[in-house]
């Protein structure tokens, strides 16, 4: 079973999804994930899946698992990148992604995760993200 | 009825992998009958509900993936085919957010929303067959 490789940038966690995950494999990276946020302390998590070429039931709770494990370590999850074709099947399919924030880019997941991580640690200026609030 | 492009082609549905590769043949065969990319988003998303199904509810059985032509039209056919419990109450399984395992209840009635044709044929303790088709507009 592949498994799916977790970067650190800065207080940030990015999984970039490029293979076709099997069931196991997206079970392997909620585990991973989880074990990485406790570790590192990091405040958010991006997943990036401009790779992906589907989105069922299975990984899409995936998503809400991952933004709800990571919420119990103080950190926000951003989805990025999905592809057209794959937002209006979840729409038909059915599926929402509950809690799940979601962002064009990765770029503009990065600002969400910058902004959100101010607020919720209550900080006093945030001037040098003023551009990044607008996003919001 | 429907005369048939190319060769039809059976997977069995064994284990976690064989749900990838269901995915990937459909994606094929939608690929071959230029479906669109939407459409066949739509097809491979539902075949991966249905084969998943097929593993974790009916312990597992086959996909039979094949082109079909109505004379207007192609399109891909897939046929799931377990041996399992079979489902006692059809029109709860088939209604949303209802689920008898660990999935989110959207397996059957999302899949039937993604595809063009879906049938599906059940007995309690012989198993399940459903058939979906999603044609090229």
């Amino acid at each position: 079973m592949e498994r799916v490789p977790i970067l650190k940038i800065g207080d940030v966690l990015l999984v970039s999804i490029q293979i076709d995950l099997q069931d196991q494999g997206v079970l392997a990276l909620q585990e991973d994930l989880a074990e990485r946020i406790s570790t590192t302390g990091a405040y958010g998590v991006i997943i990036d899946i401009s790779a992906v070429d589907i989105v069922d039931s299975f990984i899409g709770r995936m998503f809400a698992t991952i933004a709800s494990i990571s919420k119990l370590f103080d950190a926000d999850t951003v989805v990025v990148g999905m592809r057209p074709a794959v937002a209006i099947t979840l729409v038909e399919l059915g599926l929402t992604l509950g809690d799940v924030r979601t962002a064009l880019d990765l770029d503009r997941g990065m600002k969400i995760l910058r902004v959100l991580g101010k607020q919720r640690r209550g900080s006093f200026a945030v001037t040098d993200d003023f551009a990044a609030e607008e996003v919001l | 009825m429907t005369a048939r492009l190319g060769e039809p082609e059976e997977l069995p549905i064994n284990e976690d992998n064989d749900v990838v590769r269901v995915r990937q043949l459909v994606r094929t065969y939608a690929q071959q009958a230029k479906l669109s990319l939407v459409d066949q988003t739509k097809l491979v998303t539902a075949t991966s509900e249905l084969a998943r199904n097929t593993l974790v509810y009916g312990g597992g059985g086959t996909a039979l993936i094949a082109p079909v032509d109505d004379g207007r039209r192609l399109g891909v056919r897939a046929v799931f085919t377990d041996e399992g419990p079979g489902i006692p109450d059809l029109d709860l399984a088939l209604a949303d957010g209802w689920s008898s395992g660990k999935g989110l209840g959207l397996g059957l009635s999302g899949a039937r929303r993604l595809v063009d044709d879906f049938t599906l044929d059940t007995e309690v303790g012989r198993g399940t067959t459903v058939t979906v088709v999603k044609w090229a507009r």
